[in-house]
């Protein structure tokens, strides 16, 4: 597929990235030559820079054959008029654009047809800050996944002595509750995949991922571990777009402190949330947090844009008493060096954001795909069409269907209803399959297994 | 000296405009076919408007654009200089009647007060009781609103005026792009409650001339009324009912009815924070005081407490002004919450006085502020009201204003103190007068009247009301050494 980016920021490089790994033909335009020569170095890919909105550039970038136009430069309105250019000039097939102001978005008319041309917006911050709300929710799982417009969810919980299950056999999990349906889709044990049948025993510190109704969570977090006293106290270092909206989002429920090193972008907050305490200081000053009850803190999040600072103030809280932290930490090599040590959850923005991408990317009727355990391993959330003849998935019982191993059916959202993905369950058309995959490499097998056959006919 | 000139230019022309106001009391006069009245009113309209006439041409050399500095002495010298010619009919009609008293009433009526000196009100001539209730009306929402609206038609320059007029610190708000077209929509609206009022108010019982008076003092916020017993004179339920209506409408910030007009809409009133800070506190002070009299055995059941309560309250909280009942009677906790609501709980760009509710918000934030800060020093907590941050500046003007007020209060209490009066009735007429709600209590309660205070506090007394009146800045800045430098 002939990709598009405009855009070489923080979100237009990861999906670079990433895109380039699964054999895209990529180009990148961006006002700053600096930022591309960095992406040039690493990646296989074309860059050019230019302003990317004026259409010699994106002609000179090659939209003419271009499949899917990625607008995820820093400002709105470009990435709208270059959709808008995409569209009338060029009819490129699928645009996509960053929008970040809620002004646009609480206007959805703005985006058909008739005015930008916007198939579908993306906002990373807002993704990002929805995912962190969701660990706030559940403060025993390591993620929160959610499927089917929130009907279904995917949750990683690192079994831990105390939880009903543990030293157990999975096949126990139905006898204990008879009435909450769940599906463990996998079972990683000191970082290597298990999978899971009937028998096996789950052991003390095993990263389990388990499908459920959203509904149904918290009583399945329960047989995995003791559950803690539901979160109160926040305390969010870093008043940067994610930490403004994450405070946003949390104000009304938790009682939310946020820290800010710059003093203008305090007033600015202060001025715009209502019910947190904007609090001016260094993140990683332990005379401030110890001042402002670390101790006491449920979750503390260190939002920053700086790495290194990210995990000092997280271990700092972590030393001074905070329940779970968590960091945000661009840089890969990192989140694997700090991951399952004191720092409780790592956060790649990217791996929790390209999924949103990733989805409009892939062949086939794919409506969610989230990245997990740092980009190794995949959940899907595939749409099935056709029927018994041009598909080889509608009409056969999951136990018929030839999934390469390693791949697990989780779940099956059929209208309003969830249903776990049991042996004798028969995929209907239109069902919204949730697949899980321990390897990446095995997604376009899966893919393909999806995908309509129109040599049938 | 020659921007003086300037001032007297604009002054002429102002007073020009106000021997107008006259027409009205002169055709009560032609209605009622009382020959001597009309004879004296067109008298003073003559006088007036001469008097105005030769100011403006003598100085026509002089017209030009008024600086700010200037828009402040133009304010103060109107509302000194059109009371004292107010008071001419009085002068001619009750000869009785010595010129401070008749200044007293005059500037009580253009500040929208409400106290009087005058006894036997209900055998008042017709024509008289219509120019006092004018003066309140006219007062209400300012003359220099009106004169914002016409002047600049006459090619002078208002927007400096509207800065040191319109009161409280929502001044900026402007409604719309041109100052004129503001005051003009703000006019409007306020003309059109005030009919609404006169209509009602003729509904429920009253006859014309009383419905209309009456009107004029609601709206207005003046608490004028054509009889010795004020609205207790009616003793009927429907006229006080509909008087509280629109009290309270008058004591809520002219801007959001007129937003309200426009959109069609309630939505301007649920955002306006200071609005329904002043409807909610009044209210509740209702329930409250009316449990209190009911409980302590003023009145034997809770709904005749409930009436006399809501009436007197409200009318003492907006700085109206009317009265029902003696309050003075009442437990003294009643009454004394009553001059403190009326302290506070007029909003800004309405016609009461006092401190207004927007700074009493600001104040209070303000202290919540200070709490935070001390538990948290590294907070960053910005003033907000309404979702707004309030700028740092605001609220020390707002401190400013606070303190000038209080130091006015004690100041004026002691003045009246040294000259023998007692402390309830000195404290009330000050607090009453510098807010511009009318009766106090003791001497000045709302049985009496300032007909029973010397002259030295009388004229206390006006000082209290016209400092009031004009947010005490703009009358105390040209006592400071400051604004005469050049």
């Amino acid at each position: 597929m002939k990709i598009l980016i405009l855009g070489a920021g923080q979100v237009g490089s990861t999906v670079a990235e990433s895109l380039v790994s699964e054999a895209n033909d990529i180009t990148v335009v961006d006002s700053d030559s600096g930022k591309l020569a960095l992406l040039q170095e690493r990646l296989d890919l074309r860059t050019l820079v230019g302003n990317a909105s004026h259409p010699s550039v994106l002609e000179q970038a090659g939209i003419a054959d271009t499949d899917m136009l990625l607008a995820v430069t820093q400002s709105d309105e470009v990435n709208m008029v270059a959709c808008k250019l995409a569209a009338s000039l060029y009819n490129t097939p699928t645009r996509i654009a960053r929008i970040r102001s809620a002004d646009f978005l609480a206007r959805p008319e703005l985006f058909n047809k008739d005015n930008f041309c916007v198939d579908f917006s993306i906002c990373p911050e807002q993704i990002l800050t929805d995912y962190i709300s969701k660990l706030i929710e559940f403060p025993e799982a390591l993620q929160v996944l959610r499927f089917s417009q929130g009907k279904a969810s995917l949750v990683a919980v690192r079994a831990f002595k105390g939880g009903p299950l543990v030293g157990q056999p999975l096949s126990f999990l139905h006898e204990h509750m008879p009435h909450v349906d769940t599906r463990v889709a996998a079972i990683f044990r000191k970082d290597s995949p298990l999978i899971p049948k009937g028998d096996t025993v789950v052991e003390d510190g095993d990263e389990i991922f388990f499908i459920a109704a959203t509904k149904n969570i918290r009583t399945v977090l329960k047989e995995m571990r003791r559950m803690d006293k539901p979160t109160r106290r926040v305390m969010i270092v870093g008043g940067g777009n994610i930490g403004r909206r994450l405070a946003k989002a949390l104000e009304g429920d938790y009682q939310v402190k946020l820290i800010e090193y710059n003093k203008k972008a305090c007033e600015n907050l202060a001025g715009e949330l209502t019910n947190t305490l904007v609090l001016n200081g260094d993140g990683t000053d332990e005379k401030l947090m110890q001042q402002e009850n670390v101790g006491e803190v449920d979750v503390f999040c260190a939002l920053t844009n700086d790495d290194e600072n990210n995990i000092m103030s997280a271990l700092l809280a972590k030393q001074g008493g905070a329940r779970k932290v968590i960091a945000l930490i661009n840089r890969s090599a990192y989140v694997d060096l700090v991951q399952g040590g004191k720092i409780d959850i790592a956060l790649s923005p990217a791996h929790v954001t390209i999924g949103s991408l990733l989805a409009y990317v892939r062949q086939g009727d794919v409506a969610a795909v989230h990245s997990l355990r740092r980009g190794a391993a995949e959940a899907l959330e595939l749409v099935v069409h056709g029927d018994r003849k041009s598909s080889s998935v509608v009409g056969r019982r999951i136990d018929e269907i030839e999934l390469p191993s390693g791949a697990t059916i989780g779940a099956v959202v059929r209208g309003d209803e969830v249903m776990m993905g049991h042996r004798d369950l028969v995929i209907e058309s239109e069902d919204h399959v949730i697949v899980f995959v321990i390897n990446k490499a095995m997604v376009k097998k899966v893919e393909k297994l999806f995908h309509v056959n129109i040599g049938f006919f | 000296m020659q921007r003086t000139l300037t001032v007297i230019h604009a002054l002429g022309l102002m007073l020009a405009v106000f021997s107008f106001a006259y027409l009205m009391p002169i055709l009560t006069a032609i209605i009622y076919g009382q020959g001597e009245v009309f004879q004296d009113f067109l008298l003073a309209m003559v006088w007036t408007l001469a008097t105005g006439v030769l100011m403006w041409m003598l100085t026509r050399r002089y017209k030009g654009e008024l600086s700010i500095r200037h828009g402040y002495l133009l304010v103060v010298a109107m509302w000194t200089a059109m009371p004292a010619v107010a008071t001419l009919p009085l002068l001619l009609l009750l000869p009785d009647l010595s010129f401070t008293d008749a200044y007293f009433e005059t500037m009580s009526g253009l500040t929208t007060t409400g106290a009087t000196v005058l006894v036997g009100l209900d055998v008042l001539s017709p024509a008289l009781n219509i120019w006092r209730h004018e003066l309140n009306w006219l007062g209400g929402m300012g003359i220099i609103v009106l004169a914002v609206a016409v002047l600049p038609l006459l090619g002078i320059g208002g927007r400096q005026l509207f800065k040191a007029e319109t009161p409280g610190p929502m001044k900026d708000s402007a409604l719309t792009p041109r100052i004129t077209e503001t005051a003009r929509n703000l006019w409007l609206v306020y003309l059109g409650i005030t009919i609404a009022c006169i209509v009602s108010l003729k509904l429920a019982g009253m006859n014309w001339l009383d419905s209309i008076c009456h009107a004029f003092a609601a709206m207005g916020l003046g608490g004028f009324s054509t009889h010795d017993a004020s609205v207790g004179f009616f003793n009927s339920p429907a006229i006080e009912a509909v008087l509280m209506v629109f009290m309270l409408l008058a004591a809520m910030n002219f801007a959001t009815h007129f937003l309200a007009l426009r959109a069609k809409s309630l939505k301007p009133y649920r955002m306006d924070v200071e609005g329904l800070a002043t409807v909610g506190l009044i209210v509740l002070s209702c329930f409250g005081i009316a449990g209190f009299l009911w409980w302590q055995g003023t009145y034997p059941s809770f709904l005749t407490a409930l009436r006399h309560a809501s009436f007197n309250l409200i009318s003492v909280a907006t700085d109206c002004g009317f009265a029902s009942v003696d309050f003075n009677q009442w437990p003294i906790f009643a009454p004394l919450w009553m001059l403190l609501l009326s302290c506070i709980a007029a909003s800004s760009g309405s016609t009461g006085g006092g401190i207004k509710m927007i700074r009493t918000l600001v104040l209070v934030k303000q202290a919540g502020r200070e709490f935070v800060k001390l538990l948290h020093p590294a907070a960053i907590n910005p003033m907000k009201i309404g979702g707004h941050v309030i700028s740092n500046s605001v609220v020390f003007s707002v401190l400013g204003f606070i303190f000038l007020y209080f130091m006015s209060v004690a100041t004026l209490t002691f003045a009246l103190l040294i000259s023998g009066l007692d402390f309830i009735s000195a404290f009330s007429a000050i607090i009453a007068c510098i807010n511009n709600a009318g009766p106090g209590l003791g001497l000045v309660g709302p049985a009496n009247n300032y007909g029973a205070l010397t002259d030295f506090q009388t004229w206390v007394c006006t000082a209290a009301m016209l400092i009031g009146r004009l947010e005490i800045f703009t009358v105390l800045i040209l006592f400071t050494p400051h604004f005469w430098r050049r």
